[in-house]
């Protein structure tokens, strides 16, 4: 076993210390099992009660390719992602060199001892870690070397940054669900990593995780895509059809995942739902689009591609008034993109979909909390309103963890909106027709196939039809039938999720952003308010925009719209719906396939204002 | 025949079904087809095939895409709810449907464009799930709506007066529907009425995907002579596999003993009793299918008939285990789990 070289500089004291505020990095190459040790990191932290984020930065590989795991402590409660590295964890050749340089002064970088140091830099620590002696020593079967020896670097973390043992432990538990004999193997290969730094490392080091309270209590650690299956399945949904896609590949494997406990009947067995991996997207859509017209509750999840493909179906769905919903999980496009990397720059594409004169109801969710409650929210107003619904989350809200409020069992009872009945089709007779607008609220009647009256049957068609669904090419019933799916539309705006205003006295500037955004634009606002400009904010939780959405842009002088895409898609169609409002209007927008950060965005707003 | 009872069929006026339901009732909306059309042929065989198995129209869904054919399920069972999707994509609203709603009919309306063309890959991916439904391909090798263009069933060496020569070999829906695993698979001619309608009453009764290749001549853009869609060639070209008879479970008759028949048991019990020319064929033998296939391409002759049969197979509802009732209505307290599962899910967050 190496001697470790011990540094010469002294443990530092207890006022020294950097507790509970700092980001550790770890580099390792993508499919050599660190997930499962990243996993263990962010679980322990949040299990002490830290308030921890991870942001996974992973290429589109399957092995190989370098991957990076980021993970800010903040005992402020900053969830966010945040630049700078203080603790460094470097386990791949191919990017060591870079991950040791990308190190703040005074920071610390623990690495496997048999990657080359190429210059040793004297404004940070080292910590080698003999990763191949210990994971020789615990004498593992050939095929899990490399897997486990990523959990050398939680020993050693754990050593260093004294963190809670018994939650690693846990977490191991957590992870492995009770198996007992990949927790016992990752759980001894921890221990040893943890023993050996203890018996020759010498911890004088400044960064700390301490257990703290006030932050985590009643929370929960999720990802959005993992929320949203649940939030279906709590919901009532009958059909999940999909098409695998990065990011959105884990909303449909977690209904996959939970259904089989959560909607089976207890006396048969049998499912109360369904999924089917479609052959591409638009059958994925097809089938949804066909479930919901009679009757069931279906979603499919999907990403950029994938909504491109749907174009022509969603159209037909619109035009037909077929309710269903759509989970575009957004990803760097056009195209291919940066199919690992997150965006949000679908909210254009999404809103208008398909071609002729569509438009959408798009549902904004900014955390696991909100993607669970906006999935019953979905299908209540795709029944309700009788046409599709999308739920734009992004890749940084599904994939990775986020610590978030526990879901809220639902309070209202689902909504199957206006569906006629055998006794209604009795009362009403021949008056009956699907489009026409009865209730002055331009959504109209539909009936289910299979209902058992010879008057419950319209033919459903993508041409032109008249209130009765017949087949028409009138001009008179075209405008009509156009002019009844706008009041639709305004029916929507009273029924969409409103936004989320926060309003500070005395604030002359305004921030208006959306979706996963919100943790950064929250710690910006803090920060801005420490430079001496308070701003109120405005969380879009749905399109088509709210009266209140266009009373906050009249009430501002200076308006900043935060978005994670080039060109400021949402200031588009605030501009579009409010153009008064325009010259007042800023776009702060970025879109580099990572998430916003507080910083950029404070910086950003202050240099519109200096 | 040792399956054959006596019973007496039950007594009714010979104008109404056993709904009591007159034939007309099964009609629906005029047709908007050029006069002489294959397809409204199929339409009445439809009506015909549906009155007389004394089908619950409320409970039958029609299903088309985008051409010709996807527009006759307005001209039939004018009480059944009907979705005319997008060209090529029939199949996958079919299956959410039948998902939502498993105690539907579902019967698919398509045409050689909309199922071999633009939508191959959705009538291969259907086939292969085996969704409980009848597959209706209305072949006539021509686009007629967009006024004649080649489909890919087109005759190789066929000319049409814009498109010109067809130099490519066309696709053959039958083969096609083997080759992704289809359980039934048949094919007619628009003009054959009493074998259209016995093969559409053995594939309404069919346990998952019954596929009938109608072989329908467009009498505005390809009914030259020389098109093996056309009406003339059919007539001289077609040789019938099997007679067929049908007998539902439900109407027992008494019907003579045959020498040469091969009778198959469908999913619902009743059976499908075939009159075979070749003494020799077997539809439950895959391979004989492919070959008879081949062999009437090789010989340019129109194999009519019912090439290939499986009832053994299970459907797509039935393999997803989904319960009994419809999805679709399944009350509030079956969709929502209760409020204690998610205290327990959430505590292991």
């Amino acid at each position: 076993m190496s001697v470790l070289v011990k540094e010469a500089s002294p443990v530092p004291g207890e006022h020294e210390l950097r507790v509970n505020d700092f980001n550790i990095n770890v580099a390792t190459a993508n499919g050599s099992g660190s997930q499962t040790s990243n996993n263990i990191l962010i679980r322990t932290l949040f299990k002490m009660g830290i308030p921890v984020t991870g942001k996974n930065l992973f290429p589109s590989n399957i092995q190989g390719l370098p991957t990076w795991y980021t993970v800010r402590l903040s005992k402020d409660g900053y969830l966010a992602r945040r630049e700078g590295i203080e603790v460094v964890v470097c386990m791949n050749a191919a990017t060591v060199a870079e991950d040791m340089q990308n190190v703040m002064p005074g920071g610390i970088i623990l690495y496997d001892d048999s990657l080359p140091v190429a210059a040793r830099r004297k404004d940070v620590t080292y910590f080698p870690m003999p990763v191949k002696e210990l994971v020789k020593e615990a004498d593992l079967p050939f095929n899990l070397r490399d897997y486990v020896a990523n959990m050398v670097y939680v020993g050693f973390l754990a050593y260093l940054l004294e963190l809670d043992c018994d939650q690693v432990r846990a977490a191991l538990e957590w992870n492995f669900e009770g198996r007992p004999k990949p927790i016992a193997l990752n759980h001894d290969m921890v221990l040893s990593a943890y023993n050996w730094a203890a018996a020759n490392v010498i911890n004088n080091q400044p960064y700390r995780a301490r257990a703290m309270t006030g932050f985590n209590e009643d929370k929960i650690l999720v990802d959005g895509n993992t929320a949203a299956a649940l939030g279906a399945l709590y919901n009532g949904v009958n059909l999940v059809s999909w098409y695998p896609i990065t990011p959105s590949s884990s909303v449909a494997e977690a209904v996959i995942k939970y259904g089989p406990q959560l909607r089976r009947d207890p006396d048969t067995g049998k499912a109360t739902y369904a999924v089917v991996q479609a052959e591409d997207e638009l059958a994925a859509i097809g089938m949804a689009i066909g479930a919901g017209w009679a009757g069931a509750r279906a979603m499919t999840a999907t990403s950029g591609p994938g909504i491109s493909l749907m174009s022509e179906f969603v159209g037909l769905a619109y035009f037909t008034e077929t309710p269903t919903v759509i989970w575009d999980i957004q990803r760097m496009g056009p195209s291919t993109g940066l199919p690992t990397r997150t965006s949000q720059g679908d909210i254009l594409s999404v809103y208008y979909l398909s071609h002729g004169d569509t438009r959408h109801i798009v549902l904004f969710p900014a955390s696991p909390a909100e993607c669970f409650e906006f999935a019953g929210t979905a299908f209540d107003l795709a029944e309700r309103l009788q046409t599709p619904v999308f739920v734009l989350s992004d890749l940084d809200l599904g994939m990775n963890y986020w610590i978030s409020d526990k879901f809220e069992y639902p309070k209202k009872e689902m909504d199957r909106g206006k569906v006629l009945s055998v006794e209604d089709l009795d009362r009403w007779g021949a008056k009956w027709g699907r489009y026409l607008d009865v209730d002055n609220d331009g959504i109209p009647y539909r009936t289910l196939p299979g209902t058992p009256h010879k008057l419950a049957a319209y033919f459903t068609r993508g041409t032109g039809h008249n209130e009765y669904s017949g087949y028409s090419e009138r001009p008179e019933d075209w405008e009509n039938n156009l002019a009844r799916l706008t009041k639709k539309f305004d029916t929507a705006r009273e029924l969409v999720p409103p936004p989320i205003i926060d309003e500070v006295e005395g604030a002359e500037i305004g921030i208006i952003s959306l979706g996963s955004n919100d943790a950064a634009v929250e710690e910006a606002r803090d920060r801005l308010s420490a430079a001496g400009f308070a701003a109120s904010y405005l969380r879009v939780r749905a399109l088509p925009i709210t009266q209140s959405i266009r009373d906050f842009l009249a009430k501002y002088d200076k308006i900043f719209v935060v978005e994670n895409n080039f060109d400021g898609q949402l200031e588009k169609i605030l501009v579009n719906a409010q153009p008064s409002a325009a010259p007042k209007m800023e776009k702060v927008t970025k879109c580099d396939g990572l998430p916003l950060s507080a910083r950029w965005i404070t910086d950003s707003i202050l240099s519109h204002l200096a | 025949m040792d399956k054959a009872t006596k019973a007496v069929a039950p007594a009714r006026s010979p104008k109404t079904n056993s709904l009591g339901l007159e034939k007309n009732e099964y009609r629906g909306r005029p047709s908007t087809l050029c006069k002489g059309c294959g397809h409204d042929s199929i339409s009445q065989r439809i009506i015909n095939a549906t009155w007389e198995l004394g089908i619950d129209q409320t409970q039958v869904i029609k299903l088309s895409g985008i051409g010709c054919s996807s527009k006759t399920p307005t001209y039939f069972l004018g009480q059944s709810h009907g979705f005319n999707g997008v060209h090529g994509r029939m199949p996958s609203v079919a299956t959410g449907a039948v998902i939502a709603n498993r105690t539907l009919t579902a019967i698919g309306v398509s045409g050689d464009g909309d199922s071999v063309s633009i939508g191959i890959g959705q009538f291969k991916h259907v086939m292969r799930r085996n969704v409980p439904m009848t597959y209706i391909v209305e072949n006539n090798g021509v686009y007629g709506l967009t006024k004649g263009q080649f489909s890919a069933t087109a005759d190789q060496g066929q000319v049409l007066r814009h498109a010109g020569v067809n130099d490519l070999a066309p696709l053959d829906v039958c083969l096609e529907a083997l080759a992704a695993n289809a359980t039934f698979v048949a094919r007619s001619f628009a003009g054959d009425a009493k074998q259209v309608e016995t093969l559409l009453k053995a594939a309404l009764n069919h346990r998952g995907i019954a596929v009938l290749d109608i072989i329908s001549p467009c009498v505005t853009f390809n009914n030259h002579d020389a098109s093996t869609k056309s009406y003339a060639y059919g007539k001289e070209h077609q040789i019938s596999l099997q007679e067929l008879n049908f007998i539902p479970s439900y109407e027992e008759i008494e019907i003579d003993e045959y020498d040469d028949e091969r009778e198959v048991q469908l999913h619902d019990g009743s059976w499908i009793v075939l009159k075979k020319l070749d003494e020799d064929y077997d539809p439950t033998d895959k391979l004989a299918a492919y070959r008879v296939l081949e062999q009437g391409h090789r010989d340019g002759k129109l194999i009519t008939g019912l090439f290939y049969i499986d009832e053994s197979s299970p459907d797509l509802v039935e393999m997803l285990n989904i319960v009994d009732e419809p999805l679709a209505t399944l009350p509030a307290e079956k969709l929502r789990p209760s409020r204690e599962s998610l205290d327990k899910l959430l505590a292991a967050f």
